[in-house]
């Protein structure tokens, strides 16, 4: 059995190490699928519905075929068929450039006869409504989640505090459309992938086309973020292999943003109706919700909730509401940033009744011990002191507040990788498997672990992955499960190239194996000191090449985190200046310090444009969305950043996985500091000026 | 986007002709909102003039009269020219937030003054809506949040300009040259509200005239100016609302001003109710305060941007209160 050992005491595990592409990346080096160019490449493009529900009529692909430079178009509905939201696709077309594709989807004809549609959530649930999908108005069945006796929690309750508490939809906004570029060499299919799952494409792929898996090869170098929308071919990488084996020429098909925005996946919203109480000792005795959201027409809309608080009486009801739009799909912490800013609203509100001061209220109703250090460590770093003792009780037009938020996350990996270190006789060393890099840093967590078990540098390791051609397999990148997938299974395979280096050497000058040792880049055997390098040599003809094994040992899920926020409100003009967040996240064992801190940050900066600026504007009149742009669809930038304060709390786990929990809190504690603030309480996201005067207003 | 044909002219004088008198044409400056049109197919012109083939059309240059900016000067070069900063501040520091960096260092005065709107509606290629020759206007009925609570109807945009609210409150005059040679108004008079006879355009040009110049008066002593830009996101987005104030002032008393509101009309929106109540008066919190109020009384706001008639009130105050701190 493995053990990360001396982990703490290694000059490498948890310190600041930078990326090893950084360098590629910030000179334009680094390629992703929409950098790959392809000899013969033509350029592929989605014609999609501008209604958001009709029947499909009439498709007439021949004007774009007869178009000069067009190669192929293929029809993505058949006729007869339910258009059922903007964007839907309707065909595809190849080209030799771009120009001439964008010209061939408007030379396709098709018709429709509209049907009535629907994209408001509210309207959606009334009788009245269009029917959209199979569910009774448009709601899908009740999950009822029980425990206790909610009456009797409701006769001990001291204090009592009913909300409506709402959250936007929220578009994933990768940076990196989605796309792929398709090649085919008679029946052996290539295909450059944005993906956050390269053998899950690849078996897609194969069983999409009929082909033998081995048959599909999937590369993704480098990636520009998936936020978990990214896992699989979807019907634009379908389309682009489709066309390059019509045309026998490789295809480029990256979605535009108008089309990566209103198709590729959201967070679905949420409205959640609370009711809950409190002893005035300060503890949860009941609490009663009924939620809905829509995540357009698919499922997935939901909230964790009474969420990291322990409540003995409670009753759950959760529903998914249909509308016409693109479906959600798993989001950064699916459903949990939805009900974190619930219940951290709610807790505000509970204590504030009780007249017990937040952080104290959170504290006698979470059991969690990592996230009690937390809170007492943020608490101290933001100054919470300083808040206003009574909301918005501060002097001033300007009016600044402290508030807090949770987050709670499982990131404990899985079994199924598969991964490889060769050390050649030149020195080199290679670690090799089937993950990717969705930007998060793994490539050089893996480096980091080869290097540490061999006494390297994370530079001198070359890490292959992001590509199925090696065979060695790895699960998609989501859940926060990678680093605590791959990292036992890398490091067993560096311990067992160690020791393969170990027998080779103390075979070759007869010693026994104990008398070689391999530390901070040279091998000592006996009384005689080898480089690396020298070391390497004495193979010869062999490569050492060994496999890792899972190791349960190794890794950890429960990631607690807990985030405090700092704002200003301007009460005149409704703005909310972010003035800080403070991040404590318990991470686990920390492979690589300096990505840690950048997932922090990188979370909490989804986290702010979800807290104040992010939503899906959708148009009943119309049924289609009036902001899929990154002009009027506003994800936070440079200026709306504060101070982040992000501090990976050390713990003695293990190894786990924090890409999701880092955007849970942030929501949650910029509304309570938005409250503390002003003294009015604004339970709608995003927070913005409309919301914030309307509010002041109201009071 | 669909094809058209690049022209280059090399003198000024031959852009008129260039740009003919069937609406097909347009001059092509920055490109930053034009070339984001023609993609989304919202304008389709089948020929463009390029300017920037036109030597010295941005030039910024201070005489006697004041000051003269080229239609082709950047937005940076606005905002970093010194003259500007010291005595038109207002336009400086409204040059320095539209938008991004890069956008402001390729988009030019002349474009940010005849730029379209950007109500979603208008921006959306499938919608037909009143403003590109359909039969309504979408706004009224739908999503307004952004819309107009001044001076709309039967279109209900803002102008989204921030250097026009500035430049209008400095007094600024606009040179435009056409195909019977050029002349020169008053800026204000430059922008129209729309009409049911032409709900179409935002300003006065003609097919075939250009903007060539702006002139700005020269300073007047005891004269302060600023501008204040009220939006969801700093780092890059239109108006709520903005305000431009002009303030000449003895000690506490405003002798004279211009009081010009982005972002709520369809045209920069001079408050005369605001500026009533300040003109001749010592600047006082209290005085400012009816001010806002006098400002707003006629505000007909729509279903969603009520909260714009707190802002534009509020913001008034403040630039009352700011002309005197």
């Amino acid at each position: 059995m493995a053990e990360w050992g001396e982990a703490r005491k290694s000059s490498l595990l948890g310190k600041y190490t930078q990326r090893l592409s950084g360098p590629q990346k910030v000179t334009g080096q680094a390629k992703y699928t929409f950098d790959i160019n392809r000899p013969g490449m033509l350029y592929g493009r989605i014609l999609r519905s501008h209604i958001p529900r009709g029947t499909l009529t009439a498709l007439d692909l021949s004007p774009a075929q007869q178009m000069p430079g067009v190669k192929a178009a293929i029809p993505l509905i058949e006729v007869g068929k339910e258009i059922r939201y903007e964007g839907q696709e309707i065909a595809a077309v190849a080209a030799d450039t771009k120009d001439i594709a964008a010209d061939a989807i408007r030379a396709i004809r098709f018709d429709y006869d509209p049907l009535d549609h629907v994209v408001d959530l509210g309207e959606a649930m009334s009788e009245s409504s269009p029917q959209i999908r199979d569910w009774e108005n448009n709601q899908s069945d009740r999950q009822i989640d029980e425990k206790g006796d909610l009456q009797a929690g409701w006769t001990t309750a001291d204090a009592v505090v009913e909300a409506t508490y709402s959250t936007e939809v929220q578009v994933h906004t990768c940076l990196e459309s989605h796309g792929h570029v398709a090649e085919w060499d008679g029946d052996q299919l290539t295909v450059w992938a944005s993906t956050q799952a390269v053998f899950g494409t690849r078996r897609d792929f194969a069983r999409h086309f009929e082909l033998p898996e081995d048959k599909v090869r999937v590369i993704t170098e480098h990636m520009g973020g998936g936020f978990g929308s990214k896992f699989g071919p979807g019907v634009e990488g379908r389309a682009a292999a489709k066309l390059a084996k019509e045309t026998g020429q490789p295809v480029k098909l990256m979605l535009t943003r108008k089309g990566e925005q209103n198709t590729a996946g959201n967070r679905p919203s949420m409205v959640q109706h609370v009711k809950a109480g409190a002893t005035k000792e300060g503890k949860l005795v009941a609490y009663e919700v009924s939620g809905y959201g829509t995540s357009g027409l698919g499922g997935g809309a939901g909230f964790t909730g009474p969420y990291v608080y322990q409540v003995p009486n409670y009753r759950t009801e959760k529903f998914n509401v249909a509308i016409n739009a693109g479906s959600g799909r798993a989001f950064r912490a699916p459903r949990h940033p939805q009900g974190a800013f619930a219940m951290d609203s709610l807790m505000d509100e509970l204590a504030e009744k009780i007249g017990m001061d937040s952080l104290e209220f959170r504290k006698l109703n979470d059991p969690n011990e990592i996230r009690h250090a937390e809170y007492d460590r943020g608490a101290e770093e933001i100054g919470w002191n300083r808040r206003q003792k009574v909301a918005g009780s501060a002097p001033g037009i300007q009016k600044r507040g402290i508030g807090v938020g949770s987050g709670q996350w499982g990131g404990g990996g899985g079994k199924g990788t598969k991964a490889r270190v060769n050390i050649n006789s030149d020195g080199t060393v290679e670690a090799v498997t089937g993950t990717q890099d969705l930007g998060t840093g793994i490539r050089t967590a893996i480096a980091i672990i080869v290097a540490d078990e061999l006494g390297l540098q994370p530079t001198d390791i070359t890490v292959k992955i992001g590509d199925t051609l090696p065979g060695l397999p790895s699960g998609g990148s989501g859940g926060s499960q990678t680093t605590p997938s791959v990292s036992p299974v890398v490091k067993t395979a560096a311990m067992a190239a160690k020791e393969s280096l170990i027998n080779h050497l103390a075979e070759k000058v007869n010693v026994a194996a104990d008398e070689v040792v391999i530390k901070e880049g040279s091998v000592t055997i006996g009384n005689n000191q080898l480089s690396w390098k020298e070391a390497a040599s004495t193979l010869g003809m062999e490569t050492i090449s060994e496999e890792g094994s899972w190791d349960e040992n190794l890794r950890e899920g429960g990631a607690a985190g807990a985030q405090f926020a700092e704002v200003e409100v301007d009460t005149e003009t409704g703005q909310v200046k972010l003035i800080k967040i403070v991040a404590v996240q318990d991470c686990g064992l920390i492979i690589n310090r300096l990505a840690t801190e950048s997932q922090i940050n990188g979370g909490v900066i989804g986290g702010i444009g979800y807290a104040l600026l992010e939503d899906r504007i959708m148009d009943g009149q119309t049924g289609r969305s009036l902001n899929s742009n990154l002009i009027d669809y506003k994800v936070a930038g440079a200026q709306e950043i504060p101070e982040i304060r992000a501090i990976a709390h050390d713990t003695d786990r293990k190894v786990t996985g924090i890409g999701e929990p880092v955007t849970i809190p942030t929501a949650g504690a910029i509304a309570n500091a938005v409250y503390n603030a002003i003294g009015v309480r604004v339970r709608s996201l995003p927070i913005t000026p409309d919301k914030v005067l309307t509010a002041l207003e109201e009071a | 986007m669909e094809k058209f044909s690049y022209i280059n002219p090399a003198r000024l004088e031959q852009v008129p002709g260039l740009l003919k008198d069937d609406w097909q044409s347009k001059v092509i400056a920055g490109g930053t909102d034009l070339v984001g049109e023609m993609k989304d197919y919202i304008e389709s012109p089948k020929r463009l003039i390029n300017l920037k083939s036109i030597p010295g059309l941005d030039q910024i240059s201070a005489d006697d009269g004041g000051l003269t900016i080229g239609a082709m000067a950047t937005l940076t070069d606005i905002t970093e020219h010194s003259e500007i900063q010291k005595n038109y501040t207002a336009l400086a520091e409204a040059a320095g937030v539209v938008a991004s960096p890069q956008i402001r260092n390729v988009g030019t005065l002349g474009g940010n003054l005849c730029q379209r709107p950007r109500c979603w509606y208008y921006r959306d290629p499938d919608t037909d809506c009143l403003k590109k020759g359909g039969n309504m206007c979408y706004a009224l009925s739908g999503l307004n949040k952004y819309n107009a609570i001044f001076g709309g109807g039967p279109n209900y945009i803002v102008h989204p300009s921030d250097t026009a609210p500035a430049l209008v409150a400095l007094g600024a005059e606009v040179t435009i040259l056409g195909a019977g040679g050029q002349r020169t108004i008053p800026l204000e008079n430059f922008f129209i509200l729309p009409t049911v006879a032409n709900p179409y355009r935002e300003n006065i040009l003609e097919p075939n005239e250009i903007i060539t110049q702006i002139h700005l008066p020269k300073p007047i002593a005891n004269t302060t100016s600023f501008y204040i830009k009220l939006r969801e996101r700093s780092s890059f987005d239109f108006a709520l609302v903005s305000i431009a104030g002009v303030f000449q002032m003895q000690g506490k008393k405003c002798q004279d001003l211009s009081l010009i509101l982005g972002g709520v009309a369809p045209a920069p929106w001079r408050s005369n109710e605001a500026e009533q109540v300040l003109r001749g008066q010592v600047i006082s919190d209290d005085l400012g305060e009816r001010a806002g109020k006098a400002a707003v009384k006629n505000a007909d706001p729509m279903s969603d941007n009520a909260y714009k008639v707190t802002l534009t009130q509020n913001l008034v105050k403040r630039a009352a209160v700011m002309a005197v701190s």
